[in-house]
């Protein structure tokens, strides 16, 4: 087990180190430079800046001082935020988005999945055609278009909730929903997908044979079965809900990263668009290892394998 | 006199039948072919045919729609702007006075074609090289599957977004950026069905039969894997449909006065409190035929089940 | 003899998109206590169907149990709600299935699988039920029971797995136990250690067995009654003694020819039956064996056969008993080993 973790750890740490050095070259090799976009400076104030920055150094030299301070955890400076480094940003934005992903994971996952489960057992019944409704609604409008409409409903129209912004408890609702319920759709129909396959499993059948009844089989044997296949693709799940952050903290004017993402990687801000992707990379393969943990926990199967 | 005639027909009756007669062989159901099997499921299915038809009917839209107007999508006209939906200016006008309409269908076209190329073309480049991985296995295999599980750690759109900047704006690039990152889920897929084919017994039996590479992989692997592609295919149509909108939607997907169904809802929330129909209508025009690609994505895939085969 | 099982007229039929499939049509049989019956057929003769719908099993829809009656103790358990049967499954009448591998949930331990029917139908603590369940394991052969509790189906061997099948079975002292090819998914060593196991059990704890195979090789050891059958019917039923030694339907004289023999001349050709069976989705007017049958009549193809009583309990459904058809002269069966599992 410790030498899994270890092997895991290992290519986590060569996964951070090839996104690193890909992001750095892509991004330099976009064209222009990262102040020419400000009208305000002359070219000769542009050069000093540029030369300020070290970005006039060699290419190979500002790489490998980049992957010394990223060894440190240092992320750099911040080309456009004078004097602010990308840890600063990132320490200051990063609850804001987690606070929000962790509220829309938290209102999709249980709901989500109780769909799911409720829409295996009525199959080709009005519950189970409710479920599907609701799934395939929640998958076909996108989170940046559901989110305006219940700004546009909630708030506008009936001033339930605040209409941007993230100031308190009401603020979080809207933005939580637009973001969960993509989420609660793909869960819903995976967790039905996955409980029909199980129920015509033989062992389903054997459970039937004993005398279960239709509780007790769906509880102890149809569920820890059922969630195997949802849990390996919970990593990449809780990637889209991140990735989502980008346009519903757009649309309500939330201080998270995804708006400086966005924005940095147009305005040319080399450090903190490498940061952030850095950043979330490295979050990514955090979560997929926990995810492959967990995994082991629930599969008997893995743990001996290992 | 007529219980003879009656004993000797009951005679006849316990007559052997002559064995040329016997036909042991005999095929009483008519032998459907898996496609038209498959084919008949779909066709009865309603949902999926309703999602069809819109989706057709959104086609033909995108094709005669805007000319059906005699407004051009780029044509700005400054003393009528921000016009309701009227009988001249069907959808209304947008903030410099161009027709929605036009616009609307001027969008479908590229938000579509955008939509179904950059689903098809990673689908195919991953089914090549997910096929090659799996087939051939060994180095080719790991080396392929190290490059995936590394680029599948990254968040697709990261790497999109980095490329639409690099290549700048427009239905092009983003299709390319699609190609560049959207294969490796498909060729995981591919891959891990080539390998549990392989192992299946009809292509072990046709390779110790002496079968070529070529035969094998015309013959067993791609008809067997062909309808999963087909509706993985139909289901990355929708995805690749709501990442242009969500690209043009933050500003570097498609730019005015191009217009794609992203760039108009982007265009429509900054004036959506005041003209709510500019951000509805392209709103509800994604929404919809992203609903009706998964339902017909949903009815395809039921009527390739072979368990639902009887 | 007390007739524990009595089914009578079984027909069920699947409703699928391709029209009514009739898998069972009209299967009478029963079963006294503590005997083994064997009913034996090839894929697709409907013998899973019988007994699953004895169970209570198949899912309903697309399975539709037309008519007929499944009399437990005299009583009809046809006519059962879910609930009575949920009481009845496991405690009075048990099955087990054929692939031991898939039979058993993964991500339970066995202790708890075992346990689970135990303290189902009985009111016992949870430490009584896991002593139960740790006898039962001792019973069917586990080594190390009380270890072998705490561990997963994927660390044993398939044998392993269908003696944890059959602990599950005997748990609650059923007095029925279905076994629907118990040993076909195991090796040659296994099947006998399996099926050895089954008899010892029979004995011991006085449980009636119906054994579903196509394996006469299985029949042989286990069986003290078979019923054979083909599309759907019962085609023949008898004794053991009766079926193998003096078989009277075309099917079964097949069956036993296409049985290899280790005392059969080793030049001689293994023979077997041409053709496939009926598509029940349209079974045939007559008899369902018309078409592959040698001795095939005119009346086989209109008629469906009577069943004909021979002696006593052995019947057959072959218009070749019927006066007026030619005597047909039986072909030679090689002599079956029945070694001490058949009285």
């Amino acid at each position: 087990m410790l030498k899994y973790i270890l092997k895991r750890l290992i290519i986590s740490l060569i996964t951070i180190w090839l996104l690193a050095t890909v992001s750095f070259f892509l991004l330099r090799s976009l064209p222009g430079n990262p102040f020419q976009t400000e009208v305000l400076l002359s070219a000769e104030v542009q050069q000093r800046m540029i030369s300020y920055y070290g970005l006039d150094r060699p290419l190979y030299e500002q790489y490998f001082t980049y992957l010394g301070n990223l060894v440190q955890g240092d992320l750099g400076y911040s080309l456009k935020y004078v004097n602010r480094s990308v840890n600063s940003i990132i320490a200051e934005s990063f609850p804001v988005s987690a606070e929000l992903g962790l509220r829309a994971l938290a209102f999709a996952l249980p709901i989500g999945l109780a769909l799911g489960v409720v829409a295996a057992r009525r199959r080709g019944k009005a519950a189970d055609y409710m479920s599907v409704l609701v799934a395939v609604i929640g998958i076909s409008v996108p989170s940046f278009i559901m989110g305006t409409l219940l700004q546009y409903g909630f708030s506008v129209k009936l001033g339930w909730f605040p209409v941007a912004q993230w100031k308190g408890w009401e603020y979080t609702v809207l933005p939580s929903i637009a973001m969960g319920l993509g989420l609660l759709a793909t869960l819903t129909r995976l967790m039905r997908a996955s409980m029909l396959e199980v129920t015509t499993q033989d062992y389903i059948k054997t459970a039937r044979a004993k005398g279960l009844n239709e509780r007790q089989i769906v509880w102890s044997h149809q569920l820890r079965n059922a969630m195997l296949p949802i849990v390996t693709v919970l990593g990449p799940l809780v990637a889209n809900v991140l990735m989502g952050t980008f346009v519903v903290e757009q649309i309500f004017a939330i201080p998270g990263l995804g708006m400086h993402f966005v924005q940095s990687v147009q305005s040319l801000d080399y450090t903190m668009a490498l940061g952030l992707t850095v950043f979330f990379g490295a979050f990514l393969v955090a979560a997929n290892f926990i995810v492959d943990l967990v995994y082991g926990v629930i599969d008997p199967r893995i743990r001996v394998a290992d | 006199m007529n219980s003879t005639s009656e004993a000797k027909s009951a005679n006849k009756k316990f007559n052997f039948i002559n064995k040329a007669e016997l036909q042991h062989e005999a095929i009483v159901r008519p032998s459907l072919s898996f496609w038209k099997d498959a084919m008949n499921r779909l066709v009865k299915n309603k949902v999926a045919m309703l999602g069809l038809s819109i989706i057709v009917l959104t086609i033909v839209m995108a094709i005669v729609g805007p000319w059906l107007t005699p407004y051009s999508y780029n044509q700005t006209n400054l003393s009528n702007i921000n016009a309701p939906v009227s009988s001249t200016h069907w959808f209304g006008t947008d903030t410099l006075g161009r027709d929605l309409w036009a616009r609307i269908w001027m969008g479908a076209r590229v938000s579509l074609a955008v939509g179904i190329i950059g689903a098809i073309i990673p689908s195919l480049l991953g089914m090549v090289i997910g096929g090659i991985s799996g087939y051939f296995g060994g180095k080719t295999d790991m080396i392929i599957m190290r490059i995936t599980d590394i680029g599948m750690c990254v968040p697709q759109l990261i790497y999109v977004i980095l490329i639409m900047i690099y290549f700048g704006s427009g239905p092009l690039p983003i299709i390319l950026a699609f190609a560049l990152t959207g294969w490796m889920g498909a060729a995981r897929n591919i891959r891990g069905l080539v390998l549990q084919l392989k192992e299946r017994e009809f292509v072990l039996a046709s390779r110790a039969l002496g079968a070529s590479s070529w035969r094998l992989i015309f013959k067993h692997l791609i008809p067997n894997t062909l309808s999963i592609l087909i509706v993985s295919m139909t289901m990355a149509i929708p995805s690749a449909i709501f990442y242009e909108a969500y690209l043009s939607f933050i500003g570097i997907g498609i730019k005015p006065p191009m217009s794609s169904w992203g760039q108009l809802v982007n265009s429509g929330i900054s004036v959506f409190q005041i003209y709510p129909s500019q951000l509805f209508i392209p709103a509800a025009l994604i929404s919809l035929i992203m609903l009706s690609f998964n339902l017909f994505g949903d009815g395809l895939r039921d009527a390739f089940d072979p368990k639902l085969r009887n | 003899m007390e007739k524990i099982l009595d089914v009578q007229q079984l027909t069920v039929s699947f409703d699928t998109y391709a029209g009514e499939v009739q898998a069972v049509r009209g299967v009478s049989f029963h079963l006294n206590k503590g005997e083994t019956l064997a009913i034996v057929g090839e894929s697709g003769s409907g013998k899973s169907v019988t007994i699953q719908s004895v169970m209570g099993l198949l899912p309903t829809p697309p399975a539709r149990l037309k008519q007929g009656k499944i009399l437990f103790k005299g009583v009809d358990i046809a006519q059962y709600s879910e609930k009575q049967m949920e009481k009845l499954r496991g405690k009075e009448i048990s099955m087990i299935f054929q692939d031991p591998m898939t039979s058993l949930n993964p991500t339970m331990k066995i202790g708890r699988q075992i346990m689970e029917g135990i303290q189902k139908h009985e009111k016992l603590s949870s430490k009584e039920a896991r002593a139960r369940a740790i006898e039962m394991l001792s019973m069917v052969g586990i080594p190390n029971p009380e270890s072998n509790m705490e561990r997963y189906p994927h660390q044993f061997s398939g044998g392993m797995r269908q003696r944890v099948m059959i602990a599950i079975a005997l748990a609650c002292n059923s007095q029925v136990l279905l076994a629907d090819e118990p040993t076909t998914a195991l090796d040659v060593t296994m099947q006998a250690q399996i099926l050895q196991l089954m008899n010892e059990l029979k004995q011991t704890l006085g449980t009636a067995i119906v054994l579903i195979t196509h394996d006469m090789g299985v029949v042989a050891h286990m069986a003290d009654r078979i019923a054979v059958m083909y599309g759907g019917c019962i085609v023949e039923s008898g004794t053991a003694e009766e079926i193998f030694y003096d078989p009277k339907h075309p099917y079964t004289w097949g069956l036993l020819q296409s049985m290899p023999s280790l005392t059969g001349k080793s030049s001689k050709r293994l023979s077997v039956i041409p053709g496939s069976p009926p598509d029940m989705l349209m079974p045939p007017k007559g008899c369902a064996f018309a078409a592959r049958c040698g001795y095939c009549m005119h009346i086989c193809q209109e008629e469906a056969p009577p069943s004909f009583n021979i002696v006593d309990q052995h019947q057959a459904a072959c218009w070749l008993l019927d006066p007026s058809a030619p005597k047909v002269e039986r072909p030679h069966l090689q002599h079956i080993v029945m070694d001490g599992g058949v009285r």
